[in-house]
């Protein structure tokens, strides 16, 4: 039993990664009716902008400390982060210690900046052209993102620590009643379940309870309609491509304390995250966030030692597996709307 | 001739023709010379342009003509090099086995994969076809298979080669001890020496060349045929086909399994000419490639794959053993600071980042130029065209598409 938990929650973080990257693309999909394969590497901006927020604050100069001397008595020169200086020792080092949360501010605008860049410079011209042609272009554009980003922080992941107030493990199952020690889970990956919940549960409100919401819910289902009605959809659409691109960046923010960030780690997560759109269904919201969580567990359960054994490196191979049955038995996913993407 | 109008016939002449004289055409440049770092005239590097050609080309009849975007084609060609090892480890060194099997074994990876695959189309085919091959990646690169059976397949993050304890049972006293037709080693060139040039024709390029000559030929029969009209008519408008009662399942999967076979072959000549292998060819990125110079060259289009392959290839090998001297060197004219200034901008673009290069040439192709290489070629012959005599509408020959 406390194995199947402690395999559930494991599955959790993966899944609410897999869940918020294929929720981005779903919006994307439903509203641009674009296949974007440069999504991954929107999570890898965000990822990004985490490391660079990071690397400022701890950006540091030489100053001469009075108070302390070294052992020949002169006064000691010690590396001091500029934000300690201006803020003060102890705001300073918060800042440095919670950079990875606060980089989810500077991640909102920059995300949103570089969606609506991508959306009116490049992805506005495919519209009309087939997907085949969207894939390819947007697939070229994920290369050249990953190489600026591999020009700029190397090829080596970068380790980013998490906030030491949510630094070490929790033991979950005493709070269940289970023995000490059972399930042990670390702070952060809960942190980021829930912080995934909360986007989640922020983009499905902010459709479900606005007005803007609720003509971008009628542009998906009629978009000429919508637009013989007066309302300039496509000025909506693309605020929806700069939605999807900020929940795509705040899920790489926050996931850098989980896997440290490199240049790759876009494509790796898009592949799968496209699995997780098609299995889902293409063009249903809460198909690919099911989905992103069902797969994230399966893929955690897989990897257990007793499963392992039996079927060794199932594991690697999970995803993959259910996409095609799911595909074959179900062939417009778990949830898929009528009529998507049918020729 | 051979079945070809004249067109065709042309066009094959003069492809025969360079890769015979690839050796001579693609080293211009003295050996001494500054630019003798652009010549692609070394066998390594031409080996590639064939054997990519032939992948590419057979690509170009699922994608070119069918339309349907195959995200995982890298898998047979895994698949093909994998089979030809094997077939070095257990009979002999002799390519004709091992090229057979590997073609015959791809090919029925393809009647499988495509069998499952092309029950969807669109977007589903190309995440199907990408789901498969990763999972034959993720299958060889932890060599699963050979876990079970608790014996060695793909050998895993190692890579399959050949090992002195191996049985080649069809070993006989004095066979070469590396990939050979017959006896005639693939290693094996000779060098000829004129003036400063030093020209190179290896054994193993030529027979990778002479094969793509034949998949070459193959596919401008299979594109004037009766079964490329109907691929293509796939292409243009499949529901109709369906209406007017034509069941397009088995043409897709004759084209699906055609292009696996090419695949195959192509890894079965990559084997041939270094027998060493490894999972890595089968990953997602190598399809992507794939279908990076289909694009580049020109889809849909004869002579676009060969065009694409050599461009992509020549781009890998050339552009990234360019470095900051060398470019210092091309604006040495200059005075300092703007050559500085040059070295800097053009330094992003060269050496380890040239698949910066790739990426941007590849949006650019995308973008601006959907046919391609070819596309580019018609268009530039077209503007030569329009001097000469303006009456004439431009570009006497259309896309093949």
């Amino acid at each position: 039993m406390d194995d199947i938990i402690l395999q559930t929650l494991n599955g959790l973080d993966k899944g609410s990664a897999y869940a918020l990257i294929a929720l981005g693309l779903t919006l994307i999909f439903g509203t641009l009716g674009v296949v974007n394969f440069a999504h991954g590497a929107l999570f890898m901006i965000g990822a990004f902008c985490s490391v660079t927020l990071q690397r400022i604050f701890s950006t540091s100069f030489e100053m001469v400390d009075e108070t302390q001397t070294d052992f020949l008595g002169n006064p000691l020169k010690v590396e001091t982060p500029y934000v300690e200086a201006w803020f003060g020792p102890e705001i300073g080092a918060a800042m440095i210690d919670w950079s990875v949360p606060l980089a989810i501010f500077l991640a909102i605008p920059v995300m949103i900046i570089v969606g609506f860049a991508m959306e009116r410079g490049l992805i506005k011209h495919f519209y009309k052209r087939p997907h085949a042609d969207q894939i390819l272009v947007t697939f070229g554009l994920a290369i050249v993102i990953g190489e600026i980003i591999k020009a700029n922080f190397g090829a080596n992941p970068i380790p980013t620590p998490a906030p030491s107030a949510f630094a070490g493990a929790m033991d979950f199952g005493v709070m269940l009643g289970f023995e000490p020690n059972a399930i042990i889970y670390p702070i952060w990956r809960f942190v980021y379940f829930l912080f995934s919940l909360a986007i989640i549960a922020a983009v499905f409100a902010f459709l479900q309870f606005t007005t803007f919401g609720m003509v971008v819910r009628a542009g998906m289902a009629d978009r000429e309609t919508v637009g013989l009605l007066g309302i300039d959809i496509d000025k909506r659409f693309t605020f929806m491509f700069g939605l999807a691109a900020a929940v795509a960046g705040l899920a790489g923010v926050m996931y850098t304390p989980i896997l440290s960030p490199n240049y790759n780690i876009g494509m790796d997560f898009l592949v799968l995250s496209f699995v997780v759109v098609v299995v889902g269904g293409m063009g249903s919201l809460p198909g690919a966030v099911l989905a992103g969580f069902v797969l994230g567990i399966l893929q955690s359960f897989a990897s257990m030692n007793e499963v392992k054994s039996l079927l060794p490196g199932i594991d690697q191979i999970i995803i993959y597996l259910v996409a095609i049955i799911i595909l074959l038995t179900r062939p417009r996913g778990l949830m898929g709307r009528k009529g998507v993407m049918e020729e | 001739m051979l079945g070809m109008n004249a067109k065709d016939t042309m066009l094959f002449v003069v492809v025969t023709l360079m890769v015979l004289l690839a050796p001579i055409l693609l080293n211009p440049f003295p050996t001494d010379s500054a630019f003798s770092q652009f010549n692609a005239g070394y066998p390594a590097l031409m080996q590639r342009f064939v054997i990519f050609g032939i992948l590419v080309i057979g690509f170009n009849i699922l994608f070119g003509l069918t339309g349907y975007l195959s995200f995982g084609h890298a898998a047979f060609l895994g698949v093909g090099s994998f089979a030809a090892v094997w077939m070095f480890k257990l009979l002999s060194y002799n390519i004709v086995p091992a090229i057979a099997l590997s073609i015959i074994v791809a090919g029925l990876f393809s009647v499988v994969i495509g069998y499952v695959a092309l029950r969807r189309s669109g977007i589903y085919f190309s995440i199907l076809t990408l789901a498969f091959a990763q999972m034959m990646y993720a299958i060889a690169y932890s060599d699963l298979v050979g876990k079970m059976f608790n014996t060695i397949v793909t050998n895993g993050e190692t890579g399959l080669q050949v090992y002195l304890d191996d049985p080649q049972i069809l070993y006989s006293e004095g066979d070469p001890k590396l990939p050979h037709l017959f006896g005639w080693e693939m290693n094996d060139s000779f060098t000829w020496d004129v003036g400063g040039w030093s020209f190179v024709f290896q054994n193993g390029y030529y027979l990778a060349g002479i094969c793509m000559l034949i998949a070459f030929y193959i596919s401008i029969r299979i594109f004037r045929s009766p079964f490329g009209l109907m691929l293509r008519s796939i292409k243009s408008n499949q529901q109709r086909l369906n209406y007017v009662g034509v069941s397009t399942r088995p043409y897709m999967l004759t084209a699906f399994v055609i292009s696996g076979m090419y695949a195959g072959l192509a890894g079965g000549l990559m084997s041939a000419m270094d027998p060493l292998t490894g999972a890595e060819r089968m990953f997602w990125t190598a399809s992507g490639e794939i279908v990076i110079m289909a694009i580049l060259g020109g889809v849909g289009t004869l002579v676009g794959p060969i065009l694409g392959a050599g461009a992509i290839k020549y781009m890998e090998n050339i552009v990234s053993t360019i470095n900051d001297n060398v470019v210092r060197g091309w604006f040495e004219f200059m005075p300092d600071g703007l050559a500085d200034f040059m070295v800097t901008i053009i330094h992003p673009f060269i050496g380890k980042g040239w698949h910066l290069t790739l990426g941007l040439v590849f949006m650019g192709v995308v973008i601006f130029l959907p046919g391609g290489l070819v596309e580019l070629g018609q268009r530039i012959g077209g503007l030569f065209r329009r001097k000469k005599s303006s009456d004439t509408p431009s570009g006497a020959t259309k896309p093949a598409e």
